[in-house]
């Protein structure tokens, strides 16, 4: 720009009339919907207006913009721009959070002037659904920004105001700008305007209300919302899914006796010390649902034996991080993916009632239920007692034999009973699970990473906790599985080399994320690359 | 057209003189093309410009009324190719397609039927997708019509304007016997207002009439020594007569005041962006009364050298606001003042960028600097409110990108996924890609492809490789590019050189990229059009031995066999797959209001979703990876335990079955379910339903009584 920097005398008074609003919008959203009822009510206020869109194969999911401007009719046509510019826009209307966050990297949120709409809510980007940890973009960062740039920042999740009220998010949006105030025209116009488009118009209605009321109180957004918020790389805000949160402790079910024995198992773990009880709460509750109370005792002296340890190495001063950790993924490991667990879930009392209550089936409908299994003899031979199932393993013409009978996909109909009682009778397998191959394989794989992170709790506390959490590499099914797996043996062995560094932690917590990055490893190749070198070079 | 139904939009092309018309730019032009008496219209769809193509392709009846042929063409090459129609009659004719795209297809005919000259008014109405929102190479129509001599109109951005740009265009072609070009920029296709209306007019002559009485004139044909004929017809009669059209009708604006010691000389199509600079200057007022002198160029080739020197007299400087590049118009301007030699200062390319869009902050920056070096005292006062807009937050690293994909339910989805899974098997391949949704193939979680040459042209772009080598190269084209050329141009030329290559047709049932029309192989009835033409029967036509037709693409395992089974036969020369499913947006929309009157009317309905059991799914997200879906989405599981996200889908999805499928296909989990939701089932199934129900229950009942379990189930 020109150092000569000039500033305008006062431009034409009426240009202030001009209203100009933008809409950022995810394609398939109905931003079209949203201009034309905005071109609708501006024309039905006597106001003259003017709205553009970039249309065509860009808004195939894509980030589109819908731009509209008007004023008062005076007799005589004004001239309008077709595009927004920056720092020249009054009202924004983001469709979803991140788009809020586009809109201000250009400019369209300025605090002078502009008032920003935004739904708090999160349609997923590819590139953030692919990462094999977790890249969801942080929502609150945007909030952030939102809250220095726009003059006023209207933000709640106008997602689910649509939904609830059976509508779709240009109905609770169209609200939102009516609450917002920012436009001189009556409510009771917005509806007739609604009303005028036909289809769907009491729930349209119905969603405009509700979000306009919730604009008009300025909601600020709910303060979880942004506490929850993730790291960079975190977790999900609650704002961005349909789910509902159990606040509370969810119960445990089963006949009176167990659930005695379970209130003494329970009080045992309320025995831990404060920073390891939500995790060893949880922990506990997780392996009994997934095996039986014993398997709970079990967890327990585990843990017990692991806080005696870290007790020793002064776990107090660290508020026992590596117990916290380990009541975590312990019990992660401890309840393994395995066909009966599958089958398990997939066969549990209440989880039809969860299916059609997520269905939305109305009365008098049915619900076909169909399961997509691909079972591979891996996985049926690991049921079998040990010595059987190691018996078979090494013997390759029988397990290919076993291979060629199971190995395929498997469409299983479960609101039928023959399917039904195949996965129930599987789901049985529970009973023996502690005596098949595959348990006898994950407990020695446990013992082996409890072994190494606890040998290392008295010479490095923080490295002996980063060791325990490379446990979050496991996961999956067959192949996935079989890659987690050697992911955690590399990291492992990256964690043995940095061994005895001052920045051991560090290194093996950047290892960790690095196995995250991708699929394949490749980050974490890289990352290897630079421990073994370091680590080499250390010794010449 | 199963996509959109136009009925509305056609209602509007039917008032007349007295009445005021409503809507966008692109249909304001296709009520202009009537009230001209326009004798044929053709073309070819795409952005920005389909809506054209859409809404005559619905108004059959109005277009019979009045006589006029509509036309939907193969191509753009057909489209101009058409326009042949006003070399020897006196008819009107009307063409559009996308441009620069289109308009590289149309130009072998364009150049024939400029040098040969017209007697009927032919316009080429292009769409310039340039600028944000465009899918392709940033070029210029412009150089098009320097290059074969036909007349380019810019009309300023707005209903009246463009619409009198068609009333204008078919005069100016007709008395200069030259094609005339019509550019409108996207936004003004898209734009909303409003303009007063005429009444539609029926052709002196229509297509039908002339039939009776066939006309020839050899010195119109391009063959020698006609054709050396034309080029100096071009130049000493049908140029002057088109600047004596353009004078005489002030098809060019002045505005502002007369005299002035700086000037701005710019494209009709820039002139809202001027104003709104000059309006935040605050040299202008909203109804576009500058303070500055504007020359518009509505018609920016050819330039008109006197009313541009008469613009430039007793000014200091002249500031050229020309967007795109190279600078035409520019280096015109330039040369005509040095002949002149007139001293005016010329600003263009200096202050405003060579290559880009031109933004509101672009221009607004552009014309400001422009007026600091050469009309500093006309700039107001300092010291008011600033314009610069104050510094923007950072958030690129939170923010993701956000590039157009595959649609909710996309049928095209689980073939990507397959050839990814023979990727995995087999290694990388070379692939080349071609125009069409498909295209989005190239962007994660894909990533498939690694050129696009041109419509039709995916194929061919691979024939390098024909020869072939340790793994074959593989091509993927839609159905609308195996219309649009692919036919010949890519299949023909690989069955004759008898490539070793894979090709994959995919066949969505439209032209679904540019909006859902009906194309050969549709499969839908269609009244005006012969639809369903098998892509396979034409492909043993050229000669293709190896043909595979899969009629379901969402069967993943059969697309992957498949396609493993191309790569791997002995067979000698190309092997096709024609991989068929109906675009999903297009089937939904067809569907969706069918089903919905079945459920009312009590009829059984079966609608298919899916789900996601919570607890078997660990968060690899390796189903992600292979898909892509809006509705297959993330959530954090309700587990303090746990670290990562896992799936979720939500309630836009319409059950197309990619998820099992590629959960199947791929050994990844067994988390997805399929629920298919049973409307007015029948007694029969109701009670066997009710009868397994019961058994069911009473086994869970039974283990829940004997174990402990969490109360809720996910």
């Amino acid at each position: 720009m020109n150092d000569l920097a000039l500033t305008p005398k006062a431009p034409d008074v009426r240009l202030g009339d001009i209203i100009k609003l933008a809409v950022l919008a995810v394609g398939g959203q109905g931003g079209g919907v949203l201009s034309n009822w905005i071109v609708d009510l501006a024309e039905r206020n006597g106001y003259a207006v003017q709205a553009t869109s970039v249309a065509g194969v860009a808004q195939r999911t894509g980030a589109t913009i819908y731009y509209m401007e008007m004023m008062p009719e005076t007799g005589r046509t004004p001239v309008f721009a077709l595009a927004p510019a920056e720092g020249d826009v009054d009202i924004l209307i983001a469709a979803e959070m991140m788009e809020a966050g586009r809109a201000m990297m250009r400019g369209f949120v300025t605090p002078d002037r502009t008032t920003l709409i935004a739904s708090s809510h999160r349609a997923l980007a590819t590139s953030e659904k692919i990462h094999p940890g977790s890249g969801i973009a942080d929502s609150a960062a945007v909030r952030r920004a939102a809250a220095e740039s726009a003059r006023n920042f209207i933000c709640f999740d106008m997602e689910a105001v649509a939904r609830e009220a059976g509508s779709v998010i240009s109905s609770s949006l169209f609200g939102a700008l009516a609450g917002s105030g920012m436009l001189p025209f009556e409510p009771e116009s917005y509806r007739e305007t609604i009303r005028a488009s036909g289809r769907g118009v009491d729930a349209s209605i119905a969603a405009f209300d509700e979000a306009r009321v919730a604009a008009e109180e300025h909601r600020a957004p709910k303060a979880r919302e942004v506490d929850d918020a993730p790291e960079p790389g975190g977790v999900l805000p609650p704002a961005a899914t349909p789910v509902e949160e159990h606040i509370e402790p969810e119960p445990m079910a089963g006949p009176e006796k167990m659930l005695g024995e379970w209130r003494d198992l329970s009080a045992r773990a309320d025995a831990l010390p404060e920073p390891v009880l939500p995790f060893a709460r949880a922990g506990l509750k997780k392996v009994v649902d997934y095996q039986d109370l014993a398997y709970g005792t079990e967890y327990l002296d585990r843990l017990d034996e692991l806080l005696q340890k870290d007790r020793a190495a002064g776990g107090e001063e660290h508020e026992f991080d590596f117990t916290a950790n380990a009541a975590k993924y312990l019990a992660n490991a401890m309840s393994y993916d395995d066909i009966p667990r599958v089958a398990d879930l997939k066969t549990r009392k209440g989880r039809d009632a969860r299916i059609s209550e997520e269905m939305r089936a109305s009365d008098g409908t049915l619900i076909q239920v169909t399961e997509y299994f691909h079972p591979r003899a891996e996985e049926m031979v690991s049921l079998l007692p040990a010595g059987l199932g190691g018996w078979i393993e090494s013997r390759p013409k029988v397990f290919a034999g076993i291979d060629k009978l199971v190995n395929k996909g498997r469409r299983l109909r479960t609101d039928r009973l023959p399917a039904f009682l195949m996965l129930y009778t599987v789901a049985g397998f529970r009973r023996i699970r502690r005596r098949s191959l595959r348990h006898k394989r994950e407990m020695a794989h446990v013992d082996e990473w409890l072994g190494a992170a606890t040998s290392r709790l008295t010479g490095d506390y923080a490295h002996a906790t980063e060791t325990l959490k490379v446990r979050r590499l496991i996961k999956g099914y067959s192949d996935t599985h079989a890659r987690g797996v050697a992911k955690f043996d590399r990291v492992m062995s990256g964690a043995a080399l940095v061994e005895g560094r001052d920045d051991a932690a560090a290194w093996t917590a950047r290892l960790l994320t690095a196995a995250l990055k991708d699929p394949k490893g490749e980050a974490l190749d890289g990352a290897l690359q630079t421990v073994r070198s370091m680590t080499t070079a250390g010794q010449a | 057209m199963a996509e959109r139904s136009f009925k509305k939009e056609v209602e509007q092309l039917r008032i007349g003189a007295g009445e005021t018309f409503r809507g966008e730019g692109i249909l304001a032009i296709t009520k202009a093309l009537l009230e001209n008496g326009v004798g044929y219209v053709g073309g070819y769809q795409g952005a920005p410009i389909s809506h054209l193509m859409d809404v005559l392709a619905d108004a059959e009846e109005l277009m019979g009324e009045l006589g006029i042929r509509f036309e939907a063409n193969a191509s753009e090459a057909a489209a101009a190719a058409m326009l042949a129609a006003s070399v020897h009659y006196p008819i009107r004719g009307a063409v559009t397609f996308k441009s620069t795209v289109g308009t590289n297809v149309a130009s072998d005919a364009l150049a024939n039927l400029a040098s040969g000259g017209v007697t009927g008014g032919a316009l080429i109405i292009v769409g310039e997708d340039y600028g944000e929102g465009s899918s392709i190479m940033q070029e210029r129509s412009h150089a098009f019509a320097m290059k074969s001599q036909i007349w380019l109109l810019d009309p300023r951005p707005n209903l009246p304007s463009i619409t009198d740009a068609v009333k204008h265009g078919f005069d100016l072609s007709e008395a200069s016997n030259t094609p005339v070009m019509l550019q409108v920029r996207i936004r003004c296709c898209h734009v909303h207002g409003a303009f007063e209306a005429q009444d539609n007019v029926s052709p002196s002559l229509t297509v039908k009439d002339a039939l009776s009485n066939p006309r020839r004139e050899t010195d119109r044909i391009v063959l020698p020594p006609a054709s050396f004929k034309h080029e100096h017809e071009k130049i000493e009669k049908r140029w002057p007569a088109a600047l004596d059209y353009i004078r005489e009708n002030k098809l060019n604006e002045r505005f502002g005041p007369e005299k002035e010691k700086v000037g701005i000389v710019l494209q009709g199509g820039m002139y809202n962006g001027v104003i709104r600079a000059l309006q935040r200057l605050g040299l202008a007022d909203v109804h576009g009364d500058t303070d500055i002198p504007l020359y518009v160029l509505n018609v920016v080739y050819p330039l008109v050298e006197d009313e541009f020197i008469d613009f430039c007299a007793d000014k200091d400087a002249v500031l050229i606001v020309e967007e795109g590049q190279p600078d035409y118009i520019e280096q015109t301007l330039r040369s005509i003042l040095h002949k002149h030699g007139d001293p005016v200062k010329v600003s263009g390319k200096d202050v405003l960028p060579m290559a880009g869009e031109y933004t509101g902050q672009v221009m607004l920056e552009g014309i400001e600097s422009f007026l600091v070096k050469h009309g500093g005292d006309l700039l107001p006062d300092r010291g008011r409110a600033p314009n610069r807009p104050p510094e923007v937050p950072d958030l690129s690293e939170v923010v993701p990108g956000r590039p157009p994909g595959f649609c909710t339910g996309c049928p095209e989805r689980p073939i990507f996924a397959a050839m990814k899974m023979v990727e995995e098997e087999m290694g990388p391949h070379q692939i080349t890609a071609d125009i069409g949704c498909h295209l989005f193939s190239i962007m994660p979680p894909f990533e498939i492809g690694g050129t696009t040459m041109g419509y039709g042209l995916g194929p061919a772009s691979n024939a390098a490789f024909d020869g072939g080598g340790e793994r074959r190269p593989i091509s993927i084209m839609g159905d609308g590019g195996f219309w649009h050329n692919g036919l010949s141009t890519s299949v023909g030329n690989a069955v004759f050189n008898k490539s070793d290559g894979v090709i994959m047709v995919v066949d969505n049932y439209y032209s679904a990229a540019t909006g859902g029309q009906d194309i050969l192989s549709s499969r839908a009835k269609n009244d005006t059009k012969a639809t369903n033409n098998p892509i396979s029967k034409a492909l043993k036509g050229v000669g293709v031995g190896w043909v595979r037709q899969i009629d379901r693409t969402y069967d993943v395992g059969k697309m992957r066999d498949t396609l493993r089974e191309a790569l791997t036969t002995d067979h000698e020369g190309p092997k096709v797959i024609v991989a068929s499913s109906e675009c999903m947006l297009n089937r939904q929309r067809r569907e969706k209001p069918l089903m919905a009157k079945a459920i009312k009317e009590g009829r059984r309905v079966e609608r298919p979703k899916f789900g996601v059991d919570e607890e078997v799914c660990t968060g690899d997200h390796a189903c992600m990876r292979l898909s892509g879906c809006p509705s297959l989405t993330l959530k954090m599981p309700d587990d303090p335990l746990r670290d990562d996200p896992i799936a979720h889908i939500d309630q836009t999805c319409v059950g197309c079955g990619n998820c099992g499928e590629v959960a199947d296909t791929a050994v990844l989990c067994p988390s997805f379910y399929q629920a298919d939701l049973v409307h007015n089932p029948g007694k029969t199934e109701q009670r066997m339903a009710r009868w397994q129900k019961g058994i069911i229950t009473w086994l869970q009942e039974r283990r829940a009584g004997k174990r402990l379990a969490r109360e809720a189930v996910r």
